[in-house]
């Protein structure tokens, strides 16, 4: 089992949230199985896996809204306690209000049961209110918004406390285009501010962009961990891509000579090749002996198919 | 602000704002108070209508025997044919004719009586009663019997038996049997009443946040344990609230009603009476106030033997046990289920105790210190309604304390209970729930 044991900068403080040989079982079913993680501090972390892996009780079990059977769970480099929840926003895969409750009055309630003051409550409420244009709505009810507006009310209730931690499940299933970039640029701002954020998601291209670490979970055990530029790299398998100007024909048979198997990217001047045996500066050396390189990239294999590989390999 | 307050007052509020709290609480009031005045009105409306009745009694042996009442006048008419009176009874004053035929000893059934609307069923008894006398004492008479006159009144002898409950302390207090079970029968249902109606307001509370997916939201802010609890209290204080609130709007519109609208008519018919001069009419009135006035402070005396106290105090105790119970069972179904209709099945049990005190309540009536009516107070399943039931008869203070002991016992026990049927259920999702599956989740671990 590969697992990179990555020693990023961000991992000389103390981890925000780890989790130590965390178990949990319903019944007979084993749904965390040693589970064991650490979430730096000021980073975007993603939380991978198949539907049924066990990312939705870890993430309960994070919010403290179930116990773990046995393990640890450290927030802040101590034991998780009750209180912690003020410093946690949470934002459930099923996502939900109160459909009768005015848009206000409904923030204001679940910010108070975050612990904030009234005041405190009204006066962020406002902020975020005026941030994203919503402060129409406060007298609406909910059922009458349509369901990206719930959705965006939905986020700001989750951060209305300025958690230190935002666990998000899903955040962006359901949203359109805008409403998932708004989403995505008010995640990354947060996090600039200081803000740690653990997000699930099936969403493959958005961990790439975003997150800086990652956890694989599947059949209740961890896979995979770590950074994710680092598992790219480790999981690279020697493709390369080269630009050009010249003779096609030589350069491929140049590669294919010393082993290396060529494809056509579909483009003029552009071709693929797969050599796990060499090095780049090897590759290189060959091209610029028969034609006038322009470009010349390693490419990573993205992390859809690492998850593919790895959720599916026995 | 304890967090388990504030859910309280969300609950509270939501519920105690919607248009069918607000309605609901302001109409029951109307409907009580209209139940209590309508009929005293009717009563009065009655009183001015006299009815008067054509006697042709061609026997001539009951002239001026039938004697009139408040409701009915007799008037004897003489040597009228009954075929002409007939016919022209529309044009006369008179109710109906009531024909007694001549040898009415002999044809005993031969009496009858005429009119476009149906007679009254208090007429025909009077009528009746007071031609059987009469024949009676013309039988008698035959017989010739010194002082007969006397005799009779001094044998007509009119019985009520008066009921009286002895304690062991040597002390004795009469009792109303008609009145204590009016108000056993309305205790005993308010109670079934309000536990059904605010026990499965919690459960649809409950339902709501589970099917609407806020309720993930909210324990990841504060416990289930006080999300049930706040919902369970917040209910329970919107209950208090319509309880009270009609107790007093009831109260209110009662004695406003009485004070514009019962003592307008009588005054009206008491003018009415002086207008006409009649003074029979009038100190008949008088009569009937007299007795109105007797009546009314017999109900006040019937009133004062009940201990409004005692009732209302275990009212209020019956009525937040009972829901705490069956509330909370309510809500761990509520958890337990994704839709309205699931419910069903997992409402069956808990709804059947509540029918079957309902029925016990009934037979409690007949015989409030039977076995029957012992045990099912005590019981805390039906307890609330059986006990209430018994309470206005009076029941002894340890078997109150021990029903109530025992509830309280249980409560405690179904919120425990529900509370870790709850912290599960409210989680799970598209699953099909088993009584197995119930029973597994309450020996999950958690806190």
């Amino acid at each position: 089992m590969p697992v990179s044991q990555h020693q990023g900068q961000e991992m000389v403080a103390t981890p925000i949230l780890a989790a130590r040989e965390v178990n949990k079982q319903y019944g007979n079913t084993k749904v965390l199985d040693h589970l064991s993680m650490e979430v730096p501090r000021g980073s975007i972390y993603g939380l991978l896996g198949p539907n049924g892996a066990g990312k939705t009780t870890f993430i309960r079990i994070a919010n403290q809204i179930t116990a773990p059977d046995s393990g640890e769970m450290l927030f802040q480099g101590r034991r998780l306690q009750r209180n912690d929840i003020a410093q946690i926003g949470y934002l459930p895969e099923e996502r939900g209000l109160y459909r009768k409750m005015k848009v206000g009055e409904q923030a204001l309630y679940l910010a108070r049961l975050k612990g904030l003051s009234k005041a405190d409550a009204w006066r962020r409420i406002s902020w975020w209110f005026d941030r994203f244009e919503t402060g129409s709505w406060w007298n609406k009810k909910v059922e009458e918004l349509s369901k990206g507006m719930q959705q965006k009310l939905q986020f700001i209730i989750t951060v209305l406390h300025e958690p230190s931690l935002l666990i998000l499940d899903e955040p962006f299933s359901g949203f359109d285009p805008v409403n998932a970039e708004l989403l995505k640029s008010e995640i990354m701002r947060l996090r600039d501010n200081g803000a740690t954020v653990m997000l699930s998601t099936h969403n493959m291209a958005s961990v790439e962009e975003m997150c800086d670490h990652i956890s694989l979970i599947n059949k209740s055990k961890c896979i995979l961990q770590g950074n994710v530029a680092q598992i790219r790299r480790e999981y690279k398998s020697g493709e390369y891509e080269i630009g050009f100007t010249g003779d096609e024909t030589a350069l491929t048979e140049a590669l294919n000579t010393h082993g290396c198997t060529v494809s056509n990217s579909g483009l003029p001047g552009k071709i693929k090749i797969h050599a796990p045996e060499k090095s780049g500066n090897q590759l290189l050396e060959l091209a610029i002996a028969c034609v006038k390189v322009q470009s010349f990239n390693e490419i990573l294999p993205s992390m859809n198919d690492i998850f593919i590989r790895q959720v599916t390999q026995k | 602000m304890n967090k388990t307050i504030i859910i309280i007052r969300r609950e509270y509020l939501t519920r105690v704002r919607k248009k069918s709290f607000i309605v609901m609480t302001l109409l029951t009031p109307v409907l009580f108070a209209a139940l209590m005045i309508i009929p005293v009105w009717f009563a009065t409306i009655e009183d001015e209508g006299i009815k008067q009745i054509a006697v042709l009694d061609s026997s001539q042996l009951f002239v001026h025997k039938i004697p009139s009442t408040d409701k009915f006048k007799f008037t004897y008419a003489k040597d009228v044919k009954l075929e002409d009176f007939k016919q022209n009874l529309s044009q006369t004053e008179f109710f109906g004719i009531l024909y007694i035929p001549p040898y009415i000893t002999y044809t005993p059934s031969g009496t009858e009586f005429f009119s476009y609307q149906q007679p009254p069923i208090g007429l025909t008894m009077h009528i009746a009663n007071a031609i059987e006398k009469a024949i009676e004492t013309e039988k008698l008479k035959t017989h010739n019997i010194e002082n007969l006159d006397e005799i009779l009144k001094s044998v007509r002898t009119h019985i009520e038996i008066r009921t009286f409950r002895m304690s062991e302390d040597g002390g004795e207090k009469e009792n109303y049997g008609g009145l204590n079970r009016i108000v056993a029968y309305g205790a005993a249902f308010l109670i079934y009443f309000f536990v059904f109606m605010f026990g499965s307001q919690v459960m649809r509370g409950v339902m709501e946040e589970k099917t609407n997916r806020i309720v993930e939201v909210i324990v990841s802010s504060v416990k289930p344990f006080q999300l049930l609890m706040g919902k369970v209290t917040g209910v329970a204080l919107v209950g208090l609230t319509q309880f009270l609130m009609w107790v007093a709007l009831t109260a209110v519109l009662v004695i406003t009603a009485q004070q514009l609208f019962l003592s307008g008519i009588t005054d009206a018919a008491l003018q009415q009476a002086g207008n006409t001069q009649m003074a029979g009419l009038l100190a008949g009135d008088n009569l009937s106030d007299a007795v109105v006035m007797e009546k009314a402070g017999e109900i006040l005396t019937m009133l004062q033997s009940i201990n409004f106290g005692v009732l209302t105090g275990c009212f209020l105790f019956y009525f937040l046990a009972g829901y705490l119970l069956y509330g909370s069972l309510f809500a761990a179904i509520g958890s337990a289920v994704d839709a309205e209709t699931d419910s069903q099945q997992f409402m069956m049990p808990i709804t059947l105790p509540l029918i079957f005190a309902m029925i016990v309540m009934v037979n409690t009536m007949q015989n409030p210190d039977g076995a029957m009516a012992f045990w099912f107070s005590l019981i805390p399943l039906t307890s609330p309604v059986v006990m209430m039931a018994r309470i206005p008869f009076g029941v002894p203070y340890w078997e109150l304390a021990l029903s109530m002991l025992l509830l309280v016992a249980a409560f405690t026990g179904a919120i425990w209970l529900s509370a870790k049927i709850y912290r599960t259920g409210i989680l799970i999702y598209g699953k099909k729930l088993t009584w197995k599956e119930l029973w597994k989740w309450l020996r999950y671990s958690g806190k």
